[in-house]
C-alpha cells in the first residue's frame, strides 16, 4: 500500500489554480521530489497536505486514513511531520526547548499533573529529553543545545527545523526547501543527513527541492509541477528528459 | 557566577539549580516567612495586599507573558473572585471551599471569554477584553439581588475551620501560603510540556499546530489558569478590603494590572513580582513628587492620572523589556564585571512589514 | 412607540453613529498607514473640542475662525506627536505600540483636566436651531455631524486612491524599507498622516460639542467608535462607517427596550458580532504566508 496517496487536488486562491487536478502516491521508504519553476504550487501542496489551506477538489489518504477529515493538528498524530520554507521555529527559546515541542504529539500529561510536577511527569520529561538527545546526536548538533534560536546563523536554523520535525516521530516527513540558503558544505552535510533519516530512520520523505544535484543524489523518484499541474513523474533521469519540463525550465526551441 | 556542568536531566528539568538563584529565593521566602515578626502591623497589612497584587499579575502574565494573548479587563476576574467569593461566604459556606469555588467560577467565565476570543488577534481581543470588563462591572452593579450593587457588599470574616482570623498578620500567612503555591504550581507547569506549549502558541501558532499542538485548547486552558489565579487573588483581596463595591474592579484596575506586567517584564514570573512592587510603590512615588511640585501644579487633581500614563509611557519606549529586563542588565554588569558591553542588550532596528494580503 | 418617535430615535441613532465614525475613521487612517492602533483617539477629539472652546470663549473669536484655528492647533499636536513620540517607536511590537497610545490618551486626559477643569463646559455654536419635520424634531447639530461625516469620508477616500501621497501611503504601510528606498520620505508622511488624523478628530470634536457639552467625558467616545471600528471589520474605512452606524442606530433603542445596561450596549453589540464573525463584518485578510 502507498504511504502517501494524492487524488485530484485542486485549490485556488481567488480566481487563481494554485493546485489544477494533481495526483501522485509515494511509497514507503523513498524518497520523493517535487521540482518546478517557482510559484508552480509546491509549498500549496504541502500546506493543503498538512491541512493548513482545505482543496476544493481531490482526496488526500496518509496509509490509508483520509487527511481531509483531520484538522492541522491532528496530522501529526498520524505520523506525518513538514518542516516550513520560510523557517517557522520559537525565536525565544533555546534548540532544546523548540525540540521539545516537537515531542507535543506524544505528550501524556495532564494540566493538573503538570501543576504538582508528579513523579510521573518527571519520568516521562526523562523519555522525552532522552529522544530529542538521540535526534540531537543524529544531526549533530549537541553544542548548540542551549543557544536560543534567534541567535544561531540560517544554516543552523534549518537543522533545527529539521530536527524538530523529527522530534514528532514522523513515518513521513515533508521538506519543504531543506536545501535552500544553504553553502555547498552545508548541502553535503543534509544530504548524508537526509539518506541516514531515510536508512536508520525508515522515514518516508517528500521534498520540494530546487537544487537539481540534491535531488539526482539522493531522490528515488520525482515529480514536476508546472503551472499547478503535474508535467511528469518518473525517475530523475525520466523527469528530467521529459519535454515538457525542459520547454517549462528551458524555453522551446523556436520553431 | 556558577557555570553549571550538567550531568543529569534532573539539573535541566530542577528549578533553583544554580546555587546563586537558589540562595536569593530561599533569602526572600525565608524573609516574607519573617516579616510580621519584624515589622508594624500596618506594613503587614500592606504586605498582603502587595502579595495579593503579585498573584493577581501572575494570573495576567499567564495569558500575556506565555501564552501571548491580551487582556484589557482582567479587573473584570478580580471582582468576579472577590464577589463570589463573598455571596458564598454569607451563604455559610466554609471558607476552604468558598475560595476555591469563587476561583473555578472565574476560570470558567475565562475559558468561555477566551473560547470566543480565541480567534482574535492582538488589539482586537484587547478591546474585546475590555469591553467585557466594562460589562461585567455594570452587571456587578445593577444585580443588586446578588450583589448589593453600587451600595456595595460587606465582606464576611475569615474563618478556617471555626477558628476567626481577623489578625493582619493571620491573614498574612494564609495569602502568603496561597501565593508560595501558586507561584511553586506556575513554576512547574511553564517547566512541563503545557507550559512549553504556550510558549510555542505565543512565538508561532503556524509551527505549534503543524508539531500537534491543538491551539484553541492550550489558549482557552491558559485564559482559565489565568482568570483562576486572578479570581483566587480577587477573593483574598476582598477580605483585605472588608468592602466591595464594582468601581473597585473597573477599567482602572484592569489598566493597573497592565502596567504591573508590562513595567514588570512581560514572560516571568519574577516580572510579576517587579511589577507588583512597582505598582505598591507607585502612590508613594507620586505622593513623594508632589511634595516636589509647586503648590500649583500640585493641587491640580488629575495629576495622578497624568503621572501614571507617563511613567508607562516612559517605560514602553526606554526599557520595553520592563524592571525584570533591568535587573538582568544589573546582574550581567554585576557577574561580568569589568567585561560587561551595553551592546549586549541593543535592540534590533525593524521596519514594518505588513501582513495583510488584501 | 409612535412611528414619529421610532424616526426621531433613528435620527438621533444615525448622527450619533456618524459622530463615532468621525473619530473612527481618523484611528483607521493611521491604522492603515502604519499598522498602528491609536488608542488615544477619543482624547484628541476631546482636545479639539477644549481648543474651539479656549479659542471661541475665552479669547472671545468669531466661531468659525476659533473652528479653523481648533482644527489647524490639533494638526500640529498630531504631527508633534509623532515626531516626538511615535517616530521612537517605529519597529516595535504591536502591543507595546497600543500600550504606549494608551498611556497617552491617560495624559492627555489628565492634562486637559488639569488645565480646563471637570466640569462640562457648554460651547455656543451657530448651528443650534431645531427644525421640525412632520412631527420629527431635527436637531441642525445633528444634521452638521451627518453632513460632516459623509464630506469628510468621501474626501479621504479620493485622497488615499488618487493622490500621490495617497498612494505613497498605501506603499509605506505595506513595506517601510522599500518605501525607503522608494525616495519616498516615510518620516515625514508618517507625521503628515497624524496631523491628518488628528485634525479628523478635531473635526469630530467639534460637531459633538454642541450636543454633548465639552468635558473631560468625551473620550469615551473613542472606546465605542473603536467597538465601531471593529464591529465593522477594523482597517477598512467603508467597515469602520458601516459598524459605528449600526451600534449609533442600535443603541437608542436598546437603551429604551432594556435601561439596566445603558451605556453598554456598544460593547455587548461588539461582543456578539465577534462572536459569530471573528474578523468584523467586512472582514480585512491577515493571514501569514508560510
Amino acid at each position: 500500500m502507498s504511504e502517501l496517496v494524492v487524488e485530484n487536488l485542486t485549490l485556488s486562491f481567488g480566481g487563481i489554480k494554485a493546485i489544477d487536478d494533481v495526483s501522485f502516491s509515494v511509497e514507503p521508504g523513498e524518497i520523493y521530489a517535487i521540482i518546478g519553476p517557482n510559484g508552480a504550487g509546491k509549498s500549496t501542496i504541502f500546506n493543503a497536505i498538512s491541512r493548513i489551506y482545505t482543496p476544493e477538489a481531490g482526496a488526500i489518504r496518509f496509509r490509508g486514513e483520509d487527511l481531509l477529515k483531520r484538522r492541522p493538528h491532528q496530522v501529526v498524530d498520524l505520523g506525518l511531520a513538514r518542516t516550513f520554507q520560510n523557517i517557522e521555529l520559537f525565536e525565544n527559546a533555546t534548540v532544546l526547548d523548540n525540540l521539545l515541542v516537537g515531542r507535543s504529539a506524544r505528550i501524556r500529561s495532564t494540566w493538573l499533573a503538570e501543576w504538582f510536577f508528579t513523579p510521573e511527569v518527571r519520568r516521562e520529561e526523562y523519555a522525552h529529553r532522552r529522544k530529542v538527545e538521540e535526534i540531537l546526536d543524529l544531526l549533530d548538533m549537541q553544542a548548540h543545545r542551549h543557544e536560543l534560536v534567534r541567535d544561531l546563523p540560517y544554516g543552523a536554523r534549518k537543522n533545527v527545523e529539521l530536527a524538530r520535525a523529527l522530534c514528532a516521530e514522523p513515518k513521513l516527513l515533508l521538506l519543504d526547501e531543506p536545501a535552500s540558503g544553504l553553502n555547498p558544505e552545508e548541502t553535503t552535510d543534509m544530504s548524508f543527513w537526509l539518506k541516514d533519516i531515510k536508512e536508520e530512520l525508515g522515514v518516508t520523505v517528500v521534498m520540494v527541492e530546487h537544487d537539481m544535484n540534491l535531488v539526482r543524489r539522493l531522490a528515488d523518484r520525482c515529480m514536476a509541477l508546472g503551472n499547478g499541474q503535474v508535467m511528469a513523474v518518473g525517475t530523475v533521469a525520466e523527469v528530467q528528459g521529459d519535454a515538457t519540463v525542459q520547454a517549462a525550465y528551458l524555453g522551446s526551441a523556436a520553431a | 557566577m556558577q557555570v553549571l556542568f550538567k550531568t543529569h536531566y534532573d539539573q535541566d528539568i530542577d528549578h533553583l539549580a544554580i546555587r546563586g538563584e537558589r540562595f536569593r529565593i530561599l533569602a526572600a521566602v525565608g524573609l516574607a516567612l519573617a516579616a510580621p515578626l519584624l515589622i508594624d502591623s500596618y506594613f503587614v497589612g500592606e504586605l498582603a495586599i502587595f502579595l495579593v497584587y503579585i498573584l493577581a499579575g501572575l494570573g495576567l502574565m499567564v495569558l500575556i507573558g506565555f501564552s501571548g494573548q491580551v487582556s484589557f479587563g482582567h479587573s473584570a476576574f478580580l471582582g468576579i473572585g472577590a464577589y463570589a467569593h463573598s455571596v458564598l461566604l454569607g451563604q455559610g459556606v466554609p471558607f476552604l471551599i468558598s475560595l476555591p469555588a469563587a476561583a473555578l467560577l472565574a476560570g470558567l467565565v475565562g475559558a468561555a471569554l477566551g473560547r470566543a476570543s480565541s480567534k482574535m488577534h492582538g488589539f482586537y481581543m484587547a478591546i474585546a477584553t475590555l469591553a467585557f470588563a466594562i460589562v461585567v462591572e455594570t452587571i456587578l452593579g445593577e444585580w443588586t439581588d446578588v450583589t448589593g450593587g453600587h451600595m456595595g457588599l460587606e465582606v464576611p470574616p475569615m474563618t478556617i475551620f471555626g477558628v476567626d482570623l481577623g489578625e493582619p498578620w493571620q491573614q498574612y500567612y494564609v495569602i502568603l501560603a496561597v501565593v508560595l503555591f501558586c507561584i511553586w504550581g506556575l513554576a512547574n507547569l511553564m517547566r512541563a510540556p503545557k507550559g512549553r506549549m504556550m510558549i510555542a502558541v505565543r512565538d508561532s501558532e503556524t509551527s505549534a499546530r503543524s508539531l500537534g499542538v491543538d491551539i484553541a485548547r492550550v489558549k482557552i486552558a491558559a485564559f482559565f489558569v489565568s482568570a483562576m489565579l486572578t479570581g483566587l487573588a480577587g477573593g483574598l483581596m476582598a477580605h483585605l478590603l472588608f468592602y466591595i463595591s464594582p468601581e473597585t474592579f473597573g477599567v482602572n484596575e484592569s489598566l493597573k494590572l497592565l502596567l504591573m506586567v508590562i513595567v514588570g517584564g512581560v514572560g516571568t514570573i519574577t516580572g510579576a513580582i517587579f511589577g507588583a512592587v512597582f505598582v505598591t510603590v507607585l502612590p508613594v512615588a507620586i505622593a513623594f513628587l508632589r511634595e516636589l511640585l509647586p503648590t500649583s501644579l500640585a493641587d491640580m487633581a488629575g495629576l495622578e492620572q497624568f503621572l501614571f500614563g507617563g511613567i508607562i509611557a516612559l517605560f514602553i519606549i526606554f526599557e520595553p523589556e520592563g524592571l525584570y529586563g533591568r535587573w538582568r542588565k544589573l546582574r550581567l554588569f554585576i557577574e561580568t564585571y569589568p567585561y560587561y558591553k551595553r551592546a549586549t542588550f541593543v535592540r534590533q532596528k525593524r521596519y514594518l512589514k505588513t501582513g495583510r494580503f488584501k | 412607540m409612535e412611528f414619529s418617535d421610532v424616526l426621531q430615535l433613528v435620527l438621533i441613532g444615525i448622527s450619533q453613529g456618524c459622530a463615532y465614525a468621525l473619530v473612527a475613521i481618523g484611528f483607521v487612517f493611521i491604522y492603515r498607514a502604519t499598522e498602528i492602533v491609536n488608542f488615544a483617539h477619543g482624547e484628541l477629539m476631546m482636545l479639539g473640542a477644549f481648543m474651539a472652546l479656549t479659542f471661541a470663549q475665552i479669547i472671545g473669536l468669531n466661531f468659525w475662525l476659533a473652528a479653523a484655528l481648533a482644527i489647524l492647533s490639533l494638526g500640529a499636536i498630531g504631527y508633534a506627536l509623532d515626531a516626538v513620540v511615535m517616530r521612537r517607536m517605529a519597529g516595535e511590537s504591536h502591543a507595546s505600540i497600543f500600550i504606549l497610545t494608551i498611556a497617552i490618551g491617560l495624559m492627555i486626559r489628565a492634562l486637559a483636566g488639569m488645565i480646563w477643569g471637570w466640569a462640562p463646559l457648554a460651547l455656543d455654536a451657530p448651528f443650534l436651531h431645531d427644525y421640525e419635520v412632520g412631527g420629527v424634531i431635527v436637531g441642525m447639530d445633528r444634521a452638521a455631524v451627518i453632513v460632516g461625516a459623509a464630506i469628510l469620508c468621501f474626501a479621504l477616500w479620493r485622497f488615499f486612491t488618487r493622490t500621490a501621497i495617497g498612494l505613497a501611503i498605501l506603499g509605506a504601510s505595506q513595506n517601510q524599507l522599500a518605501a525607503y528606498y522608494s525616495r519616498i520620505p516615510v518620516k515625514r508622511l508618517i507625521s503628515v498622516v497624524w496631523a491628518i488624523a488628528a485634525m479628523v478628530a478635531a473635526f469630530a470634536g467639534l460637531v459633538m460639542a454642541p450636543v454633548t457639552q465639552v468635558d473631560t467625558g468625551m473620550s469615551a467616545f473613542g472606546i465605542k467608535a473603536f467597538a465601531g471600528a471593529i464591529v465593522g471589520g477594523f482597517g477598512s474605512i467603508p467597515g469602520a462607517l458601516l459598524g459605528c452606524l449600526l451600534i449609533g442606530v442600535a443603541e437608542p433603542f436598546l437603551d429604551f427596550i432594556f435601561p439596566p445596561l445603558k451605556g453598554v450596549y456598544a460593547y455587548v453589540i461588539m461582543l456578539a458580532v465577534l462572536f459569530v464573525k471573528p474578523d468584523g463584518l467586512i472582514p480585512q485578510t491577515f493571514a501569514k504566508k508560510v
